[in-house]
């Protein structure tokens, strides 16, 4: 078989297969759970941070911390 | 030795463009070496004052000032390739305006790819480029990786337009849209790109925040696909290193789908997944509430990114290429219309709970008509690319009109609302100089676009039906003549609608500038007004 048969034939079956289930696999795992406070938090990231970068080791995602004992 | 290694290479440089300058086979290329020259002693010069000198990269302080820069030559750009339009516009209504003297240089054929050239790449390109810089640093919480590279990337883009330009109206060009500029200023962009590229990755790599926010995916995903179709679509072989004239390795039918799997992914990925990344940024900011969903965003990028690079295809319809690809074009495209809608919903609802702000706000009403602008034509796009409409509306003006409603529409006002949003905070000023003018370009601005975008629907949809109309015997009716001259009335009327447009820009330009001006500095912080070192 000639090389572009054999890459037509390989993007018609397999590289569409994997790259549908990559693509659909992305929904999933948008919705995956837990992951609201994570995109709440990127969300708001925007709102910090406006004037200057921030300070060697501060702690960026507040709302990421594992909750402190009481 | 850093700075003299800069020197001799500057020096050279110089040297070596004076000789190819004299060795020049055309007069664009001649002209380019010229300015090249110009550009490596203006370069040398200013190295050789700031010898010795170490620069300083403070890394709690945002690299600004390049952003500055970028804000100045986006405006300036702006206007430029306004004008242009609005001359060209002219010229299609009023041929006499193709002046006799400057025949060769100054008519529609050599004004026209300046035209597009300086819009999309001068304009936006400066726009992309310095929000991206804006925007890296604010959602990285980090100053902008690769100390001056930033500033190589400012002054390469802008010599890369100058180049462009100038050679453009000597005659200088690939004969392949969008991507006129010739092989030196090919290999040049790369170069840029390339530095744009680490500079952007640089600055994501050391960033403090923990998650890449998504407009910064939107921006890496622009740079990277640019990169990968401006290198395949300019593959070509010079046919002499002093000569502009070069050969394209592909060629027929395949040249031209290499061609508008790069013209539509330029539309895709310059002009869409760049602005979009504008979009996940300043509407949220100006409407200061976080993005609508960002899952949706999330969703929005993916299936951009999955299905845009498919759709090429439908630039082609009715020719050489198969039907298959001609039919997979078309699909992917009508595809397309989801993510384009969620993403249009995400932008727009990122207002719900703040729509009052549309009352009082004019750069918020500027972000949602872009929004809104977005949606029309990435509704109109799919529609376009179904094979029975294309046959109707290619090569008419009303694909011209639908460029327009998404540069005009889409691009052109989400980058006035980054330039208001960004003026007065890079210059650390109390609020934009006037609402009022803004509120003025957002009306002359609006009616603009949509006094240009009606025209040419009639004028696209009366032309096709006029090409395709035959008599009771098969014979066409119209000879293509009679097409130009039924046109006029609407070529009249897209001419005021660009110069509406561009009146627009020109305010926007004088409220800037006032803005940085007049207005009263914001309550500075200290006595030099610098932000705190921590």
């Amino acid at each position: 078989m000639e090389l572009y048969s054999l890459l037509r034939e390989f993007a018609d079956s397999w590289a569409l297969l994997l790259l549908t289930l990559i693509f659909v696999g992305v929904f999933l795992w948008v919705f995956r759970p837990g992951s609201r406070a994570i995109h709440d938090d990127i969300a708001n990231s925007i709102f910090r941070n406006e004037k200057q970068p921030a300070a060697e080791g501060a702690d960026q995602a507040p709302a990421m911390r594992p909750a402190k004992e009481a | 030795m850093w700075d003299y290694i800069k020197l001799i290479v500057l020096g050279a440089v110089a040297v070596l463009a004076a000789i190819a300058a004299n060795y020049a086979h055309d007069l664009p290329y001649m002209v380019n070496a010229i300015v090249v020259m110009l550009a490596a002693a203006i370069t040398f010069v200013w190295q050789l004052r700031h010898v010795g000198e170490s620069a300083v990269h403070p890394q709690n302080e945002y690299l600004d000032s390049v952003i500055r820069a970028g804000v100045i030559a986006t405006t300036f750009w702006g206007i430029v390739g306004f004008l242009v339009g609005v001359v060209i516009a002219s010229q299609l209504a009023f041929p006499s305006l193709n002046i006799s003297g400057v025949e060769g240089i100054l008519n529609f054929g050599r004004l026209r790819p300046l035209h597009t050239s300086a819009v999309i790449f001068a304009f936006g390109g400066n726009a992309l480029i310095m929000s991206a810089f804006y925007v890296v640093q604010r959602t990285s919480a980090a100053r902008l990786w690769g100390g001056n590279l930033a500033w190589f990337v400012f002054w390469g883009w802008q010599l890369m337009i100058v180049l462009a330009a100038t050679s453009y109206v000597l005659g200088g060009t690939q004969g392949k849209e969008y991507a006129e500029t010739v092989w030196y200023i090919d290999w040049w962009i790369v170069v840029v790109w390339l530095a744009f590229l680490l500079v952007f990755i640089g600055t994501l790599w050391k960033r403090k925040e923990p998650h890449i926010y998504v407009a910064n995916w939107f921006y890496l995903s622009f740079i990277i696909t640019i990169a990968m179709l401006h290198v395949v679509n300019n593959l070509a072989i010079p046919v002499s290193i002093f000569s502009s004239t070069s050969v394209q390795v592909t060629g027929g039918v395949q040249d031209a789908m290499t061609q508008w799997w790069y013209g539509h992914n330029a539309v895709g990925f310059f002009l869409t997944a760049g602005f979009l990344g504008m979009m996940y940024y300043f509407v949220p900011k100006q409407a200061e509430r976080p993005v609508f969903s960002y899952k949706l965003s999330i969703i929005h990028f993916w299936a951009l990114i999955f299905l845009y690079i498919w759709a090429g295809p439908h630039h082609l319809h009715y020719t050489a290429l198969p039907d298959w690809a001609s039919t997979l074009g078309m699909v992917f495209s009508v595809m397309l219309w989801m993510p384009s809608w969620g993403g249009m919903i995400n932008g727009l609802m990122t207002l719900s709970g703040a729509w009052d702000k549309l009352r009082t706000d004019p750069i918020i009403r500027m972000m949602v008509v872009s929004i809104g602008f977005y949606g029309m034509s990435t509704f109109e796009g799919p529609m376009m690319s179904i094979k029975a409409v294309n046959s109707l509306s290619h090569y008419t003006d009303w694909t011209i009109g639908h460029v327009h409603s998404g540069a005009l529409g889409w691009n052109g006002m989400i980058t006035f609302g980054a330039l208001y949003f960004l003026t007065p905070r890079l210059w650390n000023r109390e609020g934009l100089y006037s609402l009022k003018l803004v509120s003025w370009h957002f009306w002359l601005a609006t009616i603009g676009i949509v006094l240009y975008a009606a025209s040419m629907w009639v004028s696209g949809i009366m032309e096709g039906l006029m090409w395709r109309e035959v008599d009771a015997n098969g014979f066409l009716v119209n000879a293509f003549a009679d097409t130009v001259a039924a046109k006029y009335p609407m070529y009249v009327v897209r001419a005021v609608g660009g110069l509406m447009f561009l009146a627009g820009g020109v305010i926007m330009a004088y409220n800037l500038y006032m803005t940085v001006k007049a207005q009263p500095v914001k309550a500075v912080v200290n006595a030099n007004n610098f932000v705190p070192a921590e």
